[in-house]
């Protein structure tokens, strides 16, 4: 999408060598055409635009803008109070945290914590963003996430085993468990041409039932317990945390895996396969690549990604025992993930770390400042629309955009010639 | 010369037609075959030979209530699946002929197969089914789906994937709730609810038509959007003020005189509220327009073929504009059933994922009204069964009981529907 819109850029720079204001504004507007410009400004008008929100609900801003004019300065002393306050709670819950209940070697906890959250976001994340790519609009996260937690949860919690081995097992079970429930969809799409997106929305609450179900039975439910919850996962079965921080293993597999999906998809044969289906199907089948085998494997891998993003909730979090949120919204919120990442690993995982960390800001901005902190699901809608359209955000910050200029040019030509058509 | 011989029948096939021939599609009928000796075997042989079911019946007449009615279970599930036997058979025959069966054949296969398994689960247990009430709540628990899958079908033959349904839905509510709450009065909520999922119809095609940004990504972003803001404005300016702004009203139940004292259909269908009237004319007035009229012809061509819409003077990307528009507001109108029509308050993600569901209805119906209406009335149906059974309390563990309609579906998509065509220019912004 920024390639559409730089290379015309680019092109406009290259073509008025001579003119000297236009090269300074050249590489301006190569400055101003890159991605990186565009993420940065869709980032500032989301947090102006979350800023608003917390400005409307804030009740000193309320009762202050009442008396606006007799005394603006307490109205615009409340609105800096309400977003500085909102805002830093945001980035200190986050980021770091320099605060007298913490000492020195504790200041970056919160970042350990937004990286502990970002890591079932970008397996589910990197599994999606492989179908994306191989054109399959795979809503089943969700669903695979609930298969790989059964499995993982299950030899968790019932096998008894080693260290070491139990923790592998519990991993082979959660991609097992999600690579069984993606093949299902890819299968069908393959066989009979069933339409994924349903065949997955349909999955996704079969796998939620089918886990109410399942925590009924006596070998799922703790003892002692009337709540449907399993018994908590051995600890012989969980991921070892480094330096007593949040952040584990999970992360660690979690950047394996990213490089992996990338070693797949750009270095493999099967990768090219996948890329060449989801570019033009009708030209892969010409050129004698299998759709149908195409789809079943990006549906399975994309299932086993997601069935590992289950390991972090019930090897690493708190309770480390299956419910029946167990998958929460991961299986959604990785969707944006991935789109925010354009389906590459490397902008998966950053997507998935800004996320996780505007989770955890979100937790912290709840609990110290009361901002809902679904405001955070605005944050991130905002940003992930103004990334994806970057001639909006030139728009909005009034940048040159040569693209939008040539085809007005070009309208104004058309126009001009049917004028003349019509004379 | 070669448009006669491709029209006129009489013309002896040349053994070249015979090679062109599309081989025979036996899925539909193996399905429907399997399906019913499903039935058949599965209710029948756990049906005891004494056991009666019984079904009750409203009449509609003020005055004579709803009178039971005692049914032999086996010999009724006998009946019903040799009746779905047969139509297996007609679904072979069509097939041998490479005809296609038509819309009804799922929609009584359906209705059989579901009568059957209704009159098993209540089996001897003395309890009547409220044959009724569960059909006049089906229609109600169908009316978002049956909304959204309209504003599916609208968006998409003219070239725009609506993935946004879900938040369409939930901006209505929200915008139903609080106009309706603040002011009293429900029916300006229902006014204002089109306009919600209008402007989250607006931003869709804002960011897909004139920006070009890929429809699926915006629809799943502007989903979270809506979830986000009217999640925060729920427990900010809603909480804060309950009482002007969470004050549930409700839209009045309307029977329509005279229809709605036929006996069974007349409760069903005429004594409910203005919404449910409001989707009959919606579902009829689409099924007409879009295929009958210059604007359904010309929003189809935008989205079969832009280019040669373009070619004869229509304006595509304005069209598009457009019709997303009026899609989001169909789908708006629907949200107004989660809070006005239902009389509850607004909730935060009080459309769980309805959205999702019409827009499978929508891919199920083909693309088309007509079957993404039978779809969207399937699923309502299957929700509201979940209820009526919930009370009987039935051997199966409730869970298989509620992802059942869920696994027909798979089922159905995959050996019934198949490969169905969308739009040929869906999802592809034009840029002329």
């Amino acid at each position: 999408m920024t390639t559409a819109a730089e290379t015309p850029a680019v092109r406009a720079a290259a073509n008025k060598p001579s003119d000297q204001p236009s090269r300074f504004r050249g590489a301006l507007a190569k400055a101003f055409n890159g991605s990186v410009a565009t993420s940065v400004l869709a980032v500032v008008v989301a947090l102006v635009v979350g800023a608003i929100l917390i400005l409307a609900a804030d009740r000193d801003v309320q009762r202050s803008a009442a008396y606006l004019f007799a005394r603006p300065g307490d109205f615009f002393g409340a609105v800096w109070d309400a977003v500085a306050g909102a805002y830093s709670a945001l980035f200190q819950g986050a980021v770091f945290n320099i605060s007298s209940s913490y000492t020195v070697g504790q200041f970056f906890n919160p970042l350990w914590d937004t990286i502990a959250m970002s890591v079932p976001l970008i397996f589910a994340g990197l599994g999606l963003g492989i179908g994306f790519r191989a054109g399959l609009f795979n809503i089943g996260a969700q669903g695979q996430i609930v298969f790989g937690a059964i499995l993982c949860g299950y030899i968790g919690f019932s096998w008894h085993l080693p260290v070491g081995l139990h923790l592998l097992l519990c991993l082979l079970g959660a991609v097992v468990g999600g690579a069984v429930w993606g093949f299902i969809p890819g299968f069908l799409k393959a066989k009979t041409g069933a339409n994924e997106v349903i065949v997955t929305i349909m999955l996704n609450s079969v796998a939620g039932f089918f886990l109410g179900w399942l925590l009924t039975l006596a070998a799922f439910r703790k003892p002692g317990s009337n709540n449907p919850v399993s018994p908590a996962v051995d600890a012989t079965a969980r991921f070892p945390s480094f330096f007593g921080t949040a952040v584990n293993l999970g992360f660690v597999l979690a950047a394996a895996a990213a490089v992996g999906v990338w070693w797949l998809m750009e270095r493999s044969t099967l990768g090219f396969r996948i890329r060449a289906v989801g570019a033009n199907q009708d030209a892969a089948r010409t050129a004698g690549m299998s759709v149908a085998a195409s789809t079943v494997w990006v549906m399975v891998i994309a299932g086993a990604l997601a069935g590992l993003a289950a390991t972090s909730q019930l090897l690493a979090s708190p309770e480390q025992q299956l419910n029946a949120d167990i998958a929460g919204t991961f299986g959604f919120d990785a969707i944006t993930v991935a789109l925010l990442g354009r389906s590459r690993p490397l902008g998966t995982v950053l997507a998935g770390l800004l996320f996780g960390g505007l989770r955890a800001g979100g937790y912290l901005m709840q609990a110290s400042t009361g901002t809902p902190i679904d405001v955070i699901l605005v944050l991130q809608s905002v940003i992930v629309l103004l990334i994806a359209a970057p001639p909006l955000v030139k728009a909005i910050f009034r940048l040159p955009d040569p693209e939008r200029r040539r085809q007005k040019e070009s309208k104004r030509a058309k126009s001009g010639l049917a004028a003349e058509v019509a004379a | 010369m070669s448009t006669m011989t491709a029209t006129a029948p009489a013309v002896p096939a040349t053994p070249a037609a015979h090679h062109v021939a599309v081989p025979i599609s036996w899925k539909a009928p193996v399905a429907y075959t399997v399906l019913a000796v499903g039935g058949l075997l599965g209710f029948g042989l756990s049906a005891e030979a004494g056991e009666t079911s019984l079904i009750s019946i409203a009449t509609g007449a003020p005055g004579l209530g709803s009178p039971s009615f005692e049914l032999p279970t086996l010999a009724s599930v006998i009946v019903l699946g040799l009746i779905q036997l047969a139509l297996a058979g007609w679904a072979w025959r069509r097939a041998s002929q490479r005809a296609k069966a038509g819309i009804w054949l799922p929609a009584v296969f359906g209705v059989a197969l579901v009568i059957s398994f209704l009159l098993w689960a209540v089996a001897g247990r003395g309890y009547a089914i409220q044959f009724t009430s569960l059909l006049s709540g089906a229609l109600f628990l169908s009316v978002p789906l049956v909304f959204g899958a309209l504003a599916g079908c609208v968006c998409e033959h003219v070239g725009v994937i609506n993935v946004a349904i879900e938040g369409q839905l939930l901006a209505g509510a929200f915008l139903a709730a609080v106009v309706g709450s603040a002011t009293g009065n429900p029916w300006l909520g229902l006014i204002c609810a089109p306009l919600a999922g209008a402007l989250v119809g607006a931003l869709l095609a804002l960011f897909a038509v004139r920006y070009w940004v890929d429809h699926i990504i915006v629809g799943i972003v502007l989903n979270v959007l809506v979830t986000g803001l009217t999640s925060y404005l729920f427990s900010t300016v809603l909480s804060n003020n309950t009482a002007v702004f969470s004050n549930p009203t409700q839209l009045p139940r309307w029977p329509i005189p005279l229809l709605s004292q036929i006996p069974v259909l007349g409760p069903v269908l005429f004594d409910q509220n203005v919404l449910v009237y409001l989707m009959y004319i919606a579902v009829a007035a689409f099924h007409v327009m879009l295929f009958k009229s210059r604007w359904g012809l010309r929003m189809r061509a935008c989205g079969e073929h832009p280019k040669a819409a373009d070619t004869v003077g229509i304006k595509v990307n304005a069209t598009r504009i457009r019709n997303t528009i009026l899609g989001g507001a169909v789908a708006g109108l629907g949200g107004a059933y989660f809070t006005v029509a239902a009389g509850l308050a607004f909730g935060k993600e009080m459309s769980a994922g309805r959205g999702f569901i019409a827009l499978a209805a929508m891919i199920l119906g083909g693309w088309k009204p007509k079957g993404a209406i039978l779809a969207a009335l399937l699923f309502g149906f299957a929700d509201n069964l979940q209820n009526a059974l919930g009370v009987v309390g039935v051997a199966i563990p409730s869970q298989f009981m509620l992802m059942a309609p869920y696994l027909v579906t798979v089922f159905a998509v995959a050996g019934l529907v198949g490969r169905v065509r969308a739009p040929a220019a869906e999802g592809v912004a034009y840029k002329g």
